[in-house]
């Protein structure tokens, strides 16, 4: 674990952009040095996504973009094979009236429920087939983050060798909320590693920020920029255990974070708001939000994501009602 | 398909029942003229909407008699609770037409249906509950001088929020006792007779509120007509000008809200992403057809660059379209006239050797439209930075330090507004003490409340509408006050 | 054919936008001036008010943050439904204080019309109470007022026609600023209090914001009095009471207080002014 004087683990991204030695010193001065967000200016820019009309043929492509776009989720203590069974064979089967509907982008599961999410989804999963479900796991000693780095490190390294495709680890915000910004990026780049398998290849890492934790939009954008540089292929607001979780002018920010990043390198960091997204609604002004700030590029599954559980039903009666032109109910759609 | 391809979401226009043609609304009822019917159209289709009455000089005497009596033997008699709750009536029936009020005004006006909704009718509607609740407490905001109203006021009106205007002049002077004759702009008279209808529901006194359409002509004869107490009046500095002269060596009160170029200053440690919309709404909310529209942005010099480069980035994701279309960022211009002083000074901005830039969006076929125009490399010599151009273009110029923004924003005619773009608190107030602009937005930019006073130094006018001052204006115990001298 | 029986009324408290019994299961009957039995109204207990007040706690930081327009509006709102329902209000206006109907009528009237007024308040009191300072410095120095918190109120009965009227100019003034209140009606004139808990009921105020307690006051008094989480008294209508000893217990936690004797008559911004605290803030300007 680094301290505040020392050397950090060197990230190729953090490399590039700030140059010689990282140490906590610059990285923070690179942190500070990025524009403050205005609250208020930047929950007024969300609110025009949310005056946003998505009709008819827009409204379709959408629902079936954010179905696709879906990592269903079930993170409960009280998980078991069978719930996690059920919970694989609704991501597959998403619509009971209609066998072509999309199929999600992930399960999102507990590190020991990956071989049983595995074995569930059969030739459905990504290994098998280029178009299948993933199967994603929170590690790092979800949701809180307190442990040791080695318990965490071995959490994740656990959950790789299960076979995950995804890791979405949490930051450490007590170090973050108290200025030990090195440990963060640190952890960060140590998790990163610890997603390579023995074949070379890498888990991808989810980077969640816990933006219900961080508070003020100058630390959600500071906390994004931080995870990039530290090497996240997708940052997300939240574990969904605190309130809030993912809001509008959150992803304002984070998109910004993405897109700036994109803009400076040519890189793509993908981006997952999770937690709160309830509704189809809810859901089309996401895709809106990200089409209008970092660009249509970024609506696929490989870089959009919607961290979710109940928000699948809402989609599919959406999608019902503009098949059969009447609304649909509750005993429509399968529970997990 | 692209998924920013949205579809088309059109609000209805079924919600509307416009009359074939609209009389002159004197003494509480439409009454006809001798004078010829007009035609108001919609200018992103230029189709007719209806015909409305041009008022001949007659009218204008009978309208402002009918105000007179009503003054006198109606509404200078009633206690200010009663006219509060007149006001407060006004006020609830326009929020529970107000989606039909939007509607209208984007078909008249061309401004895109997203405005008219959420902003334009919300607005109209609290500036009625605010003033509604000074009737019966004017003697507050005298501060101890006994509240005597003007008499009868003569009101003008722009185009370019057609019923918001009328908001701002009719809602505080009936608070303050007065009773009103008020002529919408030719070419925006839709909303203003709507509001008639309104005034009829309300039950309000006949001649309290009287509405008379017509052109500038019209207009001149009202403002100039003996029997009138007070002339309140929103439009170019070039007429109102032509006002003041006309009225130097009379008693008549007068209120001025007329043009302005508007600078947005942004520092190097603005709030950068929340910066480029505020210049965004600043200069094409409205299409830029805003007297407080922040048409020269003044960005610091270190940079510039990244601003620009930003903000031509972001341009690129308004949507330019039928106003009525819930997806509509950008409506139409509002009429061919104004296209053509648009177009003409957008010109000279190429002649003078600014760098001209402009989205690229598909311009509809029929109607009046101007895309949204960015011109870099202006100086303050040239004329787009100095005569305003009441449509979507920016111009851009640049500064070192705090005072040269300073010098820079203030080296105008006009101090109608301000934008200060900064984090840093004591430099943020420093800057806006300085600043030669009767409205200042501080990280923010067209914020209005009827709380809050609005209207411009110098040549932008004078008199405040809005808040305390705005209510000041309508009483002639606040008011400069006739026979001073012997 | 006989008279149809009317469907009789229980009468509850107020708290927390919900309708509960006194915990303490006691009631009072009211009588007409006349004598007969009108009703059994909850006899509010100690408990009672100590559940309304953390009531009005939890509901004042909402109410306060609100903005001056939506407070307006919700005010307005309550006039409209008062205005809806003043046929009822004539009743027991008259039920209660024994007046005709036209003075009873004249009564609400007014008080519709005082709840307007106050109403109106909402988004001006800040712009006569406060401004900017031209303090002698290069500050921007700014005052505005704030709602002191929660109120405990004691609506009066000493004089003919206050019944609804005098609760009306008690409430308004308070809630109007951003407090919210626990209003004690009058032992004698419980019922047109019962039935504006239901006006507000049925408006957009949030539950909290205004909670009612009907029954004898001593019992309650000297404990709100010394409550330290309620931060200001409205004694005006507590002259049943030995208001004096109930504002040297309220010194204790110096408590802002209006007496019988030190009190704003009539309609007044001044009883606006009253419950809130002026907050001035300093800030440096500098240009470099």
């Amino acid at each position: 674990m680094a301290t505040a004087s020392k050397a950090l683990a060197p990230s190729d991204r953090a490399v590039r952009v700030i140059g010689g030695e990282i140490s906590e010193k610059a990285l923070t001065r690179y942190l500070h040095g990025l524009p403050r967000v205005d609250a208020v200016g930047a929950a007024a820019r969300a609110g025009h996504f949310q005056t946003r009309s998505i009709k008819t043929e827009s409204k379709k492509f959408g629902l079936d973009l954010a179905i696709s776009m879906v990592d269903l989720t079930t993170l409960e203590g009280a998980d078991t094979p069978g719930k996690v069974r059920s919970l694989v064979s609704h991501a597959i089967h998403t619509d009971p009236l209609d066998r072509t509907a999309p199929t999600v982008a992930a399960i999102c599961v507990y590190g020991d429920m990956v071989p049983h999410a595995i074995e569930a989804l059969g030739e459905s999963h990504v290994s098998k087939r280029p178009d299948g479900i993933a199967v994603a796991a929170v590690a790092t000693a979800f949701p809180s983050g307190r442990a040791s780095v080695r318990v965490k490190l071995q959490d994740t390294q656990d959950a790789v060798a299960a076979g995950a495709d995804e890791i979405d680890m949490v930051i450490d915000r007590g170090a973050f909320l108290s200025g030990r910004i090195g440990e963060v990026f640190d952890q960060i780049v140590r998790f990163k590693e610890a997603c390579r398998r023995s074949d070379g290849s890498y888990a991808h890492l989810k980077v969640i920020l816990e933006t219900g934790e961080l508070r003020t939009l100058d630390n959600v954008r500071e906390a994004s920029n931080l995870a990039i540089l530290a090497g996240a292929d997708f940052i997300k607001t939240s574990t969904g255990k605190v309130q809030p979780a993912a809001t509008l002018p959150v992803s304002v920010v984070m998109l910004e974070a993405v897109r700036d990043w994109y803009l400076a390198t040519g890189e793509t960091v993908g981006y997952k708001p999770a937690g709160g997204i309830r509704a189809a609604k809810d859901a089309l002004r996401y895709l809106v939000a990200v089409a209008e700030i970092t660009g249509e590029k970024w609506l696929t599954p490989d870089l959009f994501r919607f961290g979710a559980s109940s928000l699948l039903n809402d989609l599919v009666m959406q999608r019902q009602k503009m098949a059969s032109g009447h609304y649909s109910g509750p005993d429509y759609v399968s529970v997990d | 398909m692209a998924f920013l391809d949205y579809s088309p979401a059109p609000e209805s226009t079924s919600i509307l029942s416009i009359k074939d043609r609209y009389g002159l609304f004197i003494d509480g009822k439409f009454q006809s003229s001798r004078g010829k019917t007009f035609a108001t159209i919609s200018p992103s289709t230029e189709k007719t909407i209806t015909k409305v009455t041009e008022a001949t000089a007659a009218d204008v005497d009978k309208a402002v008699k009918a105000a007179r009596v009503a003054y006198d033997k109606v509404w200078s008699r009633m206690p200010g609770a009663e006219r509060a709750k007149y006001l407060f009536r006004i006020a609830r029936i326009i929020q529970e037409r107000s989606r039909e009020l939007a509607v209208a005004e984007t078909l008249d006006n061309g401004k895109p249906i997203k405005e008219t909704r959420d902003v334009d009718i919300p607005l109209v509607a609290a500036w009625f509950f605010y003033y509604a609740g000074w009737a019966d407490k004017l003697e507050y905001a005298t501060g101890g001088a006994t509240p005597t109203p003007h008499g009868v006021v003569g009101q003008v009106i722009p185009w370019n929020f057609p019923l918001m205007m009328l908001a701002w002049k009719i809602a505080p002077a009936l608070a303050a006792g007065n009773t009103v004759v008020l002529k919408p702009a030719e070419t925006t008279p839709l909303t203003a007779l709507l509001f008639a209808e309104i005034c009829q529901e309300a039950g309000l006194p006949n001649g309290v509120v009287n509405i008379i359409t017509g052109a500038g002509a019209i207009g001149k004869a009202l403002v100039e007509h003996r029997g009138i107490d007070k002339v309140a009046f929103t439009g170019s500095t070039g007429v109102g000008r032509q006002i003041a002269r006309a009225l130097a060596g009379r008693s008549t009160a007068l209120t001025l809200e007329l043009g302005g170029k508007g600078a947005n200053i942004v520092f190097d440690d603005a709030a950068m992403d929340e910066a480029i919309e505020g210049i965004i709404s600043g200069i094409f909310f409205n299409q830029g057809h805003v007297c407080c529209a922040g048409s020269r942005l003044l960005v610091q010099e270190s940079v510039h660059d990244e601003l620009v480069s930003r903000l031509t980035r972001r341009i690129e994701t308004l949507r330019l379209g039928d106003p009525l279309d819930k997806n509509t960022d950008i409506g139409a211009i509002n009429s061919k006239a104004q296209l053509n002083t648009i177009t003409e000074l957008a010109n000279s901005g190429d002649a003078e050797g600014a760098s001209r830039w402009s989205a690229n969006c598909e311009l509809p076929s029929k109607g009046f439209w101007f895309p949204p125009t960015v011109f870099t490399g202006v100086s303050a010599s040239h004329r787009i930075a100095q005569e305003e151009i009441f449509g979507p273009v920016l111009s851009v110029l640049t500064f070192r330090t705090p005072d040269e923004a300073v010098e820079k924003a203030n080296n105008t005619p006009y101090g109608l507004s301000a934008g200060v773009w900064t984090e840093k608190a004591s430099r943020m107030l420093a800057i806006v003490d300085k600043l030669q602009a009767g409205v200042v937005w501080a990280n923010t930019f067209n914020k209005f409340d009827p709380t809050s006073p609005f209207g411009g130094y110098q040549e932008s006018g004078y008199g405040r509408e809005g808040g305390v001052p705005g209510l000041l204006a309508y009483l002639k115990s606040t008011s400069p006050v006739q026979g001073v001298a012997k | 054919m006989s008279k149809r029986l009317e469907v009789m009324k229980t009468y509850k408290l107020y708290i927390g936008g919900k309708f509960p019994r006194s915990e303490s299961g006691y009631t009072m009957p009211i009588t007409s001036p006349l004598g007969e039995h009108l009703a059994h109204v909850a006899q509010a207990s100690r408990k009672d008010a100590r559940d309304a007040v953390s009531a009005a706690r939890s509901a004042q930081s909402g109410w306060a943050s609100a903005t001056a327009y939506n407070r307006g509006q919700v005010l307005y709102r309550i006039a409209e439904m008062l205005e809806g329902r003043a046929e009822q209000f004539v009743q027991e206006i008259r039920q209660s204080e024994g007046l005709s109907a036209r003075v009873a009528r004249a009564q609400v009237d007014k008080a519709i019309d005082t709840w307007v007024w106050y109403a109106g308040w909402s988004d001006k009191h800040a712009q006569v109470v406060g401004g900017a300072n031209p303090v002698a410095g290069p500050f921007f120095n700014l005052s505005v007022p704030e709602p002191s918190g929660v109120v405990v109120a004691f609506a009066p009965a000493a004089e003919s026609g206050q019944s609804l009227l005098g609760l009306v100019e008690t409430l308004a003034p308070i809630i109007v600023s951003g407090n919210a209140v626990v209003l004690l009606a009058h032992p004698s004139q419980p019922l047109p209090a019962m039935s504006f808990a239901e006006v507000l009921h049925s408006s957009d105020v949030p539950g909290g914001v205004v909670n009612i307690l009907t029954g004898t006051r001593e019992g309650m008094a000297t404990w709100l009095a010394e409550h330290a989480d309620v931060n200001a008294l409205d004694l005006m209508g507590a002259t049943e009471l030995d208001w004096a000893s109930l504002e040297q217990a309220a010194a204790q936690t110096l408590k802002r207080c209006l007496t019988p004797v030190r009190g704003v008559v009539g309609l007044s911004m001044n009883r606006i002014s009253a419950f809130t605290e002026v907050k001035t803030v300093w800030h440096t300007k500098a240009l470099g």
